[in-house]
């Protein structure tokens, strides 16, 4: 399995998607999670190049729903600190 | 990657017998069980959450001029990788290594036609199966609201396999389907799929396919947003979440209150007129007195109990849960839990035994098996009927929170919550200890919202009806006769025995002193031991207790009841229906679900102690 999983110094100019401002939108680059749930995020939607945008969150702001390729899945902040993306301006 | 995988070597080769046992397979969430429904009529769970069809279902497909075709709704499943035992199971079906069950011929795919960026990727691993197939695009209709196209032929050219647009659940282009079952279509023409193990191909191979097959995306769900935007904000999110459970109390209360008055009328109508019928005589006693006292105490419950499940099927269908989870989540984990555990024990509310089976796409074994000793102290529907009889003959109604929601929907609000507060200490007992494990992720589909369908929701219905009555029908006879057997010997001078000279008031008053520290006495006793085997048997042992003592009805049942219990055994009595485990179904689920008696023993104890301490500082306190 591809997982893309890379050392912290080629992070520059990534960002987390938990960092991210609601309605904004980034590129995934890479995902450093186990294989199990970086598998299962790949399946929904959370693939590297593909887009995701910021949803709304919980009421107390965790979960949050992120929209991937059309579909809308809910993941807490652990899960979304650990997807690094490149922050775009445009889906 | 890119290798090439065909089906079976020969493509195109007509079946004229057609397919005998057809496999429904999808992404979660895609429609399966509403296709299922159409094509059966079989009744079948419909829910608007990914992953609540955990069982796989059997139901035969009748297409005119044709003999049936056997239809196998499967799990949904996001690829063939199985990851959790939702998965496996339509991966061992498909596969043909589920015991049981012969391997499909033939497979019919549901994807989301407003979502085949994703849903295509499902397409690659189905087809290197080599079984006929057809691919439904479903929810055609949204897809065409929405603004969105597909063009079906390029598609079905490069897939290799026939593709039809459908809306499964207004019924729509379903002639293909059936079309598809006389037979007539061959095995899928081998095609380029991706390595199926590696998910960034198979994404890529099916957006490929669907920009190939001029596909536009649809607009957002503009309903979706909005919905989202009320339900999920921070104030007005709780605020609604508020309105909503308690207007469903008050109605279960007030709303149902008609249509009870009405069956209750003719259960005591039909009662006097079977007894006049069959004059005096031990014939009329077993009838009248046993049975008809027995079930009917029982039956008139069934509105109630119907506007329950009205309200979960709602919240189910309409893709509502989905988002409760998502809300519930941050207080699951407090207590070691995830969001996933809240949506088996939100169904819990109508009945333990799909909720446990539904805990199955919970992925971590050890939340799996916290959040099933759990359920069973959600206030499930059997629950009702003695809450009700008990509330309505111990509290009077009045207004309590302006004149919508009065004392009585209060007091069944705060049962509720009671269960509720039990199931979570009890997690947070477990999840600290013998359960222990590390938080498990938190990963959500949030479906579209959804109008429930006036097919799905009716068929819940009728389906719970007919298991409601169906109960009435075996258990509670089945009880109401032995009691009346047992409530009638041994004959005094050819005649019944007052019953506490019975053997079932002689039986009653051997537990009496086990009992008695509850404030219950031998009467109330009788109905504990006939509810072990379900807890609604207690309204109808009751009612035949009293009617044999010349008592009937539930109205004189309510009065009856204020002789044999005090105002604090009369709550002790509620929170010992709280707590116990009074449910020989929900025990052999979990024996089922846990592979052995272990957890159901560990289960039974804990839930009968608590019951028992809890209801005894409770008569303490108040008498």
């Amino acid at each position: 399995m591809q997982l893309s999983v890379k050392n912290e110094a080629d992070k520059a100019g990534l960002l987390a998607l938990a960092d991210l401002q609601e309605d904004s939108v980034g590129v995934v680059d890479q995902i450093d999670l186990p294989e199990e749930l970086a598998g299962r995020l790949m399946e929904l939607g959370f693939v590297p190049g593909h887009s995701v945008s910021v949803g709304r969150a919980a009421p107390g702001g965790d979960p949050r729903v992120f929209r991937v390729d059309g579909s809308e899945i809910a993941l807490r902040r652990e899960t979304s600190s650990c997807i690094y993306v490149r922050p775009a301006y445009e889906v | 990657m890119g290798e090439v995988r065909g089906g079976a070597s020969t493509a195109e080769s007509p079946r004229p017998a057609g397919p005998r046992l057809v496999a429904i397979i999808g992404p979660p969430n895609s429609g399966k069980s509403t296709l299922f429904n159409h094509l059966t009529g079989l009744r079948q769970k419909v829910a608007n959450f990914p992953g609540v069809t955990v069982e796989h279902r059997v139901g035969k497909a009748h297409v005119v001029g044709h003999h049936d075709v056997e239809l196998v709704d499967l799990p949904g499943v996001y690829s063939m990788n199985p990851r959790s035992e939702d998965e496996r199971v339509s991966h061992d079906v498909l596969r043909g290594r589920m015991e049981g069950l012969a391997r499909p011929d033939a497979i019919l795919l549901v994807l989301d036609s407003t979502n085949l960026n994703r849903h295509l990727s499902l397409a690659a691993p189905i087809l290197s199966l080599g079984l006929p197939t057809l691919i439904l695009l479903n929810m055609a209709d949204d897809l065409r609201a929405r603004g969105g196209k597909v063009n079906v032929e390029l598609l079905a050219a490069q897939l290799g396999a026939p593709v039809a647009l459908i809306s499964a659940a207004k019924g729509q282009g379903l002639d293909a389907v059936r079309r598809f079952l006389t037979g007539g279509i061959g095995v899928p023409r081998p095609i380029e799929l991706p390595v199926l193990l590696d998910v960034p191909a198979c994404r890529q191979w099916a957006r490929r396919m669907a920009s190939d097959a001029n596909y536009a995306n649809p607009a957002p769900p503009v309903w979706t947003q909005r919905l989202d935007g009320l339900f999920l904000h921070p104030v007005g999110g709780p605020v609604v979440f508020t309105l909503v459970v308690l207007l469903v109390f008050q109605s279960i209360f007030a709303g149902a209150r008609p249509l009870m008055d009405g069956i209750e009328y003719l259960v005591a109508a039909t009662g006097s007129q079977l007894g006049s019928w069959l004059g005096e005589g031990w014939l009329r006693s077993l009838i009248v007195d046993g049975i008809w006292s027995g079930v009917g105490a029982v039956v008139i419950f069934l509105p109630q109990i119907l506007l329950l499940f009205f309200f979960v099927a709602i919240l189910e269908d309409s893709g509502y849960l989905a988002r409760a989870a998502m809300i519930a989540d941050r207080t699951m984990a407090r207590v070691g839990l995830q969001g996933k555990s809240f949506i088996p024990l939100l169904s819990a509310y109508a009945c333990a035994v799909p909720a446990i089976m539904a805990t199955r796409t919970i992925e971590s074994k050890r939340d799996r098996i916290a959040t099933i000793l759990i359920a069973p102290f959600m206030t499930c529907s059997a629950r009702l009927p003695v809450y009700t009889l008990i509330i309505a003959a111990f509290i009077p109604e009045q207004p309590f929170f302006g004149p919508l929601f009065g004392s009585r929907a209060a007091a069944l609000l705060g049962l509720y919550l009671l269960g509720f507060l039990a199931a979570f200490v009890t997690a947070k007992i477990l999840k600290s200890s013998i359960l222990e494990s590390e938080l498990t992720p938190f990963v959500l589909e949030m479906p579209p919202y959804r109008m429930p369908t006036f097919r799905s929701v009716g068929l819940r219905l009728l389906d719970r009806a007919m298991a409601f009555l169906k109960r009435a029908g075996t258990v509670i006879l089945g009880v109401s006769i032995v009691l009346w057997i047992l409530a009638s010997i041994p004959q005094v001078n050819g005649k019944a025995p007052a019953i506490e000279q019975s053997l079932a008031g002689t039986l009653g008053r051997a537990i009496e002193p086990i009992i008695k520290p509850l404030g219950f006495n031998w009467k109330i006793g009788i109905g504990l031991v006939t509810s072990l085997a379900a807890r609604e048997v207690i309204v109808g042992t009751l009612g035949t207790i009293y009617g044999m003592e010349g008592e009937a009805s539930s109205a004189g049942l309510q009065k009856a009841l204020h002789s044999d219990l005090t105002f604090g055994g009369a709550v002790a009595l509620l929170v010992f229906f709280a707590f116990a485990m009074q449910c020989m179904s929900t025990l052999a689920v979990v024996r089922r679900e846990t592979g052995g008696w272990k957890w159901p023993a560990i289960q039974f104890t804990y839930m009968s102690g608590l019951a028992y301490v809890c209801a005894f500082l409770t008569n303490q306190l108040l008498s």
